[in-house]
């Protein structure tokens, strides 16, 4: 489903990604872990489609198709999500309007009929379920006044709604508390199936428990320098990172 | 270019798209402006004596003015003996009803997106059709009539109810009051006039539809609302204009007087031509709209979108004189390409208790200005008066400018004025947000703009909210920054 090759990028002339490699199938789950400002967010922007960034070298390549030439929006309606470390605030937009129009977008790309207001307004209900969504947060603004849980809930709310095949959760389990935890791994879990795939970027092990990775990798300076089972992230929760960049700095010199 | 100056670029590259006009045989008073040009208009319109003495004594006065300076604008002078002070579109005879008027001006409403024929009007909303200087039609007025409301074109009330125009006439807004309201004063040509007895709710909207369509002449429209004891009226006003090389002048007055208990209702969607990309062309808007809840327990809310003109000068305003009475204004106004808009509100507190509320959002993209001017004077005896002023500006791009004058000047200690201001971008990541979602640039930005502004697009009649929002999105749509 997504092939990465020798992925480089840079902002404002930095380079930030040095090489990233990573091959993910369909009903595939992957984790990537590794330590702050190692470039785990600026790859999900760069594969999310985020101007700031250059890619300089390595091609990326999404259900066959290139996905480094895409406009952002087509990125997501071809079926990239990408959940937002920080969601952002759209003052007086409701959440619901909001997802209408997304939501019909999406639908008209893939040669669909729009939702009308009756069917938007089932289908809302019966994904709300999912992440025991409050109604009450749908018709505030967007994520406006949201409680840093609240944002991360709407946001995978949101990933229900849009039905992505690559859903790229980035750090989607900080500011949960340990019951909202659950319930949306558990609605992580519910949207998976054999044809869509999701990539977790985490800080705990925590979170892997309740979604089981088939891959862990680690990131660390722009590259994956380790990949292994989810016991990797058995392993790093006890040991930290000190070991792995220990590797990497000798392999190096 | 980035991709933010891109959608920027496409947005300010939007045609307008009002800019044609029609050819029709037109009735018009030679160029220039002196006694005689007076003289004509009136005797073209059939006028009493009394006004026309009126309008001779608000020349005398304006010949003695200097135009205005203060204003954040910038415009080459504009030379008032090259224009043209009257033009009517040629009739026959002055049609009865709505079946004489010509098919051909009932047309260019049509291609307004506005019909004169009743059947078709479902909304229920009343109109009275101006264009260029004179009305055309007002539909339903029999409906109107029958209720005691007066809604027809300012000439025709000048006639039939001339003791009603002959007391509130400059009752408001005084004929020596400013520079572009005594030239209104001297050389107005039509306009709407609305009467409201006591007691009465009018039954639907009444909107007066402005459209320039002759070249080289300026506009200079009057329109009275008088609203008696315990009566309600919403009134809407648009305005469009062709696109031409030249910049036109448009000087209108408008006068409200709200007697007790009494509520107005005024909401505008101003399209008036802009201008092109290059900042050619464009109307020159100086508007002198004011409103006095004379009475106790009245209201005057203020409502406009202002998307065109090149230049904007205008501060509909409420003068506070009964005890309790409430003054609204809510305002977005968009700037774009080198368009500049100095706009705001004056609220006035006389009377106890009286409040006002003031809720400006400025748009500015391009290299457009964009100034919020507001005053909030209370008076000795405006005991509790109480004021909240809210000036928010959005930033597209960084070309633009926003500004923000606020004036406050209180004699009665026991006041309270809150004022708050705010000025953000449309941010990179707001727009990196929706189009994650699948939204494009140019829906995002309608989105965002919308949702900016819409404490104030709440306040427009349903027709008109979803015209004008749509307007927002053509005007600019997408601001990023
Ligand atoms: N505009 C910028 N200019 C320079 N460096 C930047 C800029 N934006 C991000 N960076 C740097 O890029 C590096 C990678 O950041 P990124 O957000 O991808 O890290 P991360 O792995 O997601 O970290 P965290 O675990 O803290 O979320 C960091 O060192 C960061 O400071
Ligand atoms: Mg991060």
């Amino acid at each position: 489903m997504l092939t990465i090759k020798n992925l480089h990028a840079s902002i404002e002339g930095t380079p930030i990604l040095r090489g990233i490699n990573l091959e993910i199938k369909a009903g595939e789950v992957h984790a990537i872990m590794g330590p702050n400002g190692s470039g785990k967010s600026t790859l999900a922007s760069v594969l999310a489609g985020r101007e700031e960034y250059e890619v300089t070298e390595g091609e990326v390549i999404f259900k066959g198709k290139n996905l480094l030439d895409l406009a952002p929006e087509d990125r997501a309606r071809e079926g990239v999500f990408l959940a937002f470390q920080y969601p952002v605030e759209i003052p007086g937009v409701s959440s619901t309007n909001f997802l209408r129009t997304a939501v019909n977008q999406v639908r008209e790309y893939r040669g669909l009929e729009p939702l009308d207001a009756v069917k938007f307004l089932s289908t809302m209900k019966e994904k709300m379920k999912l992440v025991e969504m409050d109604q009450k947060l749908l018709s505030r603004s967007l994520n406006e006044g949201f409680s840093g849980g609240e944002k991360k809930r709407n946001e995978i709310f949101q990933m229900a709604m849009l039905e992505p095949t690559l859903s790229i959760l980035d750090e989607t389990d900080s500011g949960l508390d340990i019951d909202a935890l659950k319930i949306v791994s558990n609605g992580v879990n519910k949207l998976k199936s054999p044809e869509t795939a999701s990539i977790v970027v985490t800080h705990y092990q925590r979170l892997l428990d309740y979604i089981i990775p088939d891959f862990v990798h680690v990131l660390y300076n722009g590259r994956i320098v380790k990949s292994g089972s989810k016991d990797l992230a058995l392993e790093l929760e006890e040991k930290g990172y000190d070991w792995i960049k220990e590797e990497v700095d000798t392999a190096s010199v | 270019m980035s991709k933010d100056n891109q959608i920027l670029e496409e947005f300010t590259s939007k045609e307008y798209e009002h800019g044609w006009s029609v050819n029709y045989e037109a009735d018009e008073a030679p160029i220039g402006l002196n006694e005689d040009i007076i003289k004509w208009i009136s005797a073209k319109k059939e006028e009493p004596q009394w006004l026309l003495d009126w309008r001779l004594k608000a020349f005398k006065a304006w010949l003695e003015m200097k135009e205005p300076e203060w204003a954040n604008v910038h415009y080459p002078k504009i030379d008032l003996q090259a224009l043209r002070y009257y033009s009517a579109p040629k009739q026959d005879k002055k049609p009865k009803n709505l079946d004489e008027i010509d098919p051909e001006l009932l047309q260019i409403y049509e291609r307004l997106g506005i019909s004169l024929n009743e059947q078709k009007r479902l909304q229920g909303i009343a109109v009275d059709a101006v264009l260029d200087s004179v009305s055309v039609g007002t539909t339903f007025k029999d409906t109107l009539s029958k209720l005691g409301i007066v809604f027809c074109s300012f000439s025709e009330a000048v006639q039939e109810h001339p003791e009603l125009i002959k007391k509130y006439l400059g009752s408001v807004v005084p004929m020596t009051d400013n520079y572009y309201a005594a030239l209104n004063s001297a050389v107005f040509s039509d306009g709407s006039f609305c009467y409201i007895p006591s007691g009465v709710r009018c039954p639907m909207e009444l909107s007066t539809y402005f459209r320039i369509n002759a070249a080289n002449t300026g506009q200079f429209e009057r329109t009275l609302i008088v609203a008696e004891d315990d009566s309600y009226v919403s009134y809407l006003e648009g305005c469009t204009a062709p696109q031409r090389d030249e910049n036109q002048l448009h000087a209108a007055v408008v006068e409200i007087y709200a007697a007790k208990n009494a509520e107005v209702k005024y909401s505008t969607v101003q399209n008036w031509f802009p201008g092109d990309k290059n900042g050619k062309g464009g109307i020159y808007n100086f508007v002198t709209k004011r409103g006095i809840c004379a009475g106790d327990n009245s209201k005057i809310s203020w409502t406009q979108v202002e998307t065109g003109s090149a230049v904007t000068w205008k501060y509909p305003s409420c003068i506070l004189k009964g005890d309790n009475s409430v003054g609204e204004f809510y305002s977005v106004a968009v700037t774009n390409n080198y368009q500049q808009a100095d706009t705001g509100t004056k609220m006035i507190h006389i009377g106890k208790n009286t409040k006002s509320r003031i809720v400006s959002k400025g748009i500015s993209a391009g290299h457009s200005q964009n100034s919020y001017r507001g005053q909030v004077q209370v008076m000795k005896r405006a005991t509790n008066a109480r004021n909240f002023s809210q000036c928010d500006s959005l930033l597209m791009g960084s070309k633009c400018g926003a500004h923000t004058f606020p004036y406050i000047d209180i004699q009665n200690s026991t006041a309270m004025v809150e004022h708050e201001a705010t000025t953000s971008k449309i941010g990179e990541d707001q727009l990196f947000y929706c189009n994650q979602r699948g939204i494009s640039s140019e829906d995002a930005v309608a989105l965002i703009v919308n949702g900016y502004a819409k404490e104030v697009l709440n306040q427009l009649p349903m027709e008109f909210a979803v015209e004008a929002q749509k307007l927002l999105a053509l005007t600019l749509e997408g601001s990023v920054g």
